[in-house]
């Protein structure tokens, strides 16, 4: 006979309500285990998207993400020709506000050139880019839609291809267009004094037409990524990092201090998480105490009692974690920013909950232990 | 007495608890004797503070007493030899409780509330059901074997409380004011059931009371008063 079942079943409104509000809060404590994910995934997807094996970027900055990088458009050429090179692409970063639909979209322009890399890597609605001018691929959470235009600078653009979990650390999705289109778009957007500067006849690059924010290359397995990026180090006016140097940047200086933010927010959040069941199971076996008492009289084993505490105690954390669980899959997709879930963080937080649940009965038993038989007498 | 020639289960010999130390010192019971024999239906009667309950707590092995030897259904307890565990499972055995708000899980129905304590001493679940029926029905409460405490009269909660106080066939029954929550009636009913049950498992039960209305089905009377038996023993009857 299964008393903690009895137990809960006789109580069971009061048990799921109690489970509710623990669901509440493990809704909270995922939501936040989300969140701190997706702000480093929606950081290294960006950086991991052209699956690149080297960053060639200006000398002296850890750009095109920590730092801003401008270097000039044919370097792309003469990193093709290093030995191992395999593949390359120039490409240009820039966060621009467009109007659409009586609202300003904040999006990262990713300027790339078609057929090389840099590219979308994966196309969930619509095509790639397939025109030289105009067209470009956006990521679901900018609200755009395939067909929708968009006026970038002073040009009109339509959407022919959507992309999912693309968007930089700050959040903002992400748009692919033509490295010319994007280069276009630079000097457009640029102060205007540079732009005077340019009609006066100084160069390109210095309105900043015909720069490009970094070189991606991919290189033959069978070669040192190191070797290369040593060969282009020596090149005085640029400096190269590897796809792992790159997206320690990323996380060391970019998202690092809200990465700090989230991960301490969320112990806190576990800690409040564990006193609440401790109390939970405390006040559970306070009210159970004459009734507790009673079985001791009656020859019950602590076996018995501790058994009716800690199985109550681990239903509790169970059925709150997977209402948590089940709340949090149903809104995730409303936040706006990427809430990710992995399989790792559900079994985690189970660990961490069966663990707690367990310290936290300790409590109620160290409570149950101590009562007197005799209480059951009265008197 | 026809009873003095039964052999003793209860046997208090020289039995003293005292709480606290020095000023604080509290004699609850002072080197009381009392024998209790099979058949015997007996009341432990006196004022509040006469150390009733402790006695009651220490022939159920519940407190130990500070000084003195217990015997129950031959077997002497509180030697260094027993321990709490010990304890328990002669609680199991050979003691049964009546409560005076009989005191049922409320989370468990009649027959799973008789059930419990067989399954505690090791029977099965489908023979522990079957005795928790078997008793109820006995008890003429059998009707109402899945019925949840909160919904049972007094003298029904009373007497799914005996049902699991005889369960495991106790040889000792302690009863703490067992007809305080029953009418007159109902009162002489239980008293009456208790003498029956008494008398065909040949235990002996030992009962706290201020109920006047029932002394007269006790076999004996002792009265307590600060911690000393009174009278060795009266006569009910």
């Amino acid at each position: 006979m299964n008393l903690a079942f009895r137990d809960v079943r006789h109580n069971l409104f009061r048990f799921l309500l109690t489970c509710l509000g623990l669901g509440l809060l493990m809704t909270v404590v995922l939501a936040m285990m989300g969140i701190y994910n997706g702000l480093v995934a929606d950081a290294l997807n960006i950086v991991k998207a052209p699956q690149a094996d080297l960053w060639v970027v200006e000398a002296d900055t850890q750009g095109p993400f920590a730092e801003a990088s401008k270097i000039p458009n044919d370097t792309r050429e003469a990193v093709a020709r290093l030995h191992g090179v395999v593949e390359t692409g120039s490409i240009t970063y820039q966060t621009v506000e467009a109007p659409f639909e009586g609202a300003t979209l904040r999006l990262y322009v990713i300027g790339y050139e078609r057929g090389r890399l840099g590219g979308p890597h994966t196309i969930t609605e619509g095509r790639g880019l397939q025109a030289s001018h105009f067209e470009l691929v956006a990521d679901a959470k900018s609200g755009l839609f395939l067909g929708d235009t968009l006026v970038l600078g002073r040009n009109r653009f339509t959407v022919v291809g959507l992309v999912r979990d693309t968007m930089n650390s700050g959040g903002d999705p992400a748009i692919f267009i033509t490295l010319a289109d994007a280069q276009v778009l630079q000097t457009q957007l640029a102060p205007s004094a540079a732009r005077v500067q340019a009609a006066r006849g100084a160069s390109a690059g210095a309105a900043g037409g015909a720069t490009i924010a970094a070189v991606i290359a991919r290189l033959d397995p069978s070669v040192d990524v190191q070797n290369v990026a040593h060969t282009v180090r020596q090149w005085k006016h640029l400096a190269a990092l590897t796809q792992n140097e790159q997206e320690d940047i990323l996380i060391q200086s970019v998202v690092d201090k809200a990465r700090k933010q989230i991960g301490l927010f969320l112990g806190i959040l576990l800690t409040v998480s564990a006193v609440v069941i401790a109390l939970i199971i405390y006040t559970m076996t306070m009210e159970k105490l004459k009734q507790i008492a009673t079985l001791k009289l009656i020859g019950a084993p602590d076996s018995v009692i501790i058994g009716l505490i800690v199985q109550q105690s681990v239903a509790l954390g169970a059925v709150g974690l997977i209402l948590g669980l089940g709340l949090i899959l149903a809104v995730k997709d409303y936040f706006p920013r990427r809430v990710l879930l992995e399989p790792v963080n559900a079994l985690a937080l189970t660990g961490i909950i069966l663990v707690v649940c367990v310290l936290a009965s300790g409590l109620g038993v160290r409570a149950a232990l101590k009562v007197d038989p005799a209480t059951a007498l009265g008197g | 007495m026809v009873q003095d020639k039964r052999s003793a289960i209860v046997e208090v010999r020289g039995v003293a608890k005292h709480y606290g130390e020095g000023e604080a010192r509290v004699d609850a019971l002072r080197s009381l004797d009392l024998t209790v024999h099979a058949g015997e239906v007996v009341a432990l009667l006196g004022p509040s503070g006469s150390g009733k309950t402790t006695l009651l707590n220490i022939i159920g092995c519940i407190i130990d007493p500070s000084k003195g030897q217990v015997s129950l259904d031959g077997e002497m307890v509180y030697d260094n030899a027993w321990l709490r565990g010990d304890l328990r499972r002669l609680r199991l055995d050979k003691i049964g409780f009546i409560f005076q708000a009989h005191n049922l899980l409320p989370f468990l129905n009649a027959a799973d509330n008789v059930a419990l304590v067989l399954q505690l001493a090791g029977q099965s679940a489908a023979v522990a059901q079957a005795r928790a029926q078997e008793l109820l029905d006995y008890l003429e409460v059998g009707n109402r074997a899945r019925a949840m405490p909160a919904l049972l009269s007094g003298g029904e909660a009373q007497r799914v409380a005996i049902a699991r106080a005889l369960a495991n066939s106790p040889r000792i029954i302690l009863a703490d004011e067992p007809t305080a929550a029953l009418d007159s009636k109902r009162a002489g009913i239980v008293m009456d059931l208790l003498r029956k049950l008494a008398a065909e498992q040949d235990a002996c039960i030992i009962a706290v009371t201020h109920d006047e209305k029932i002394l007269d089905r006790f076999d004996h009377l002792f009265h307590l008063r600060d911690g000393r038996l009174e009278d060795k023993k009266e006569d009910a009857t």
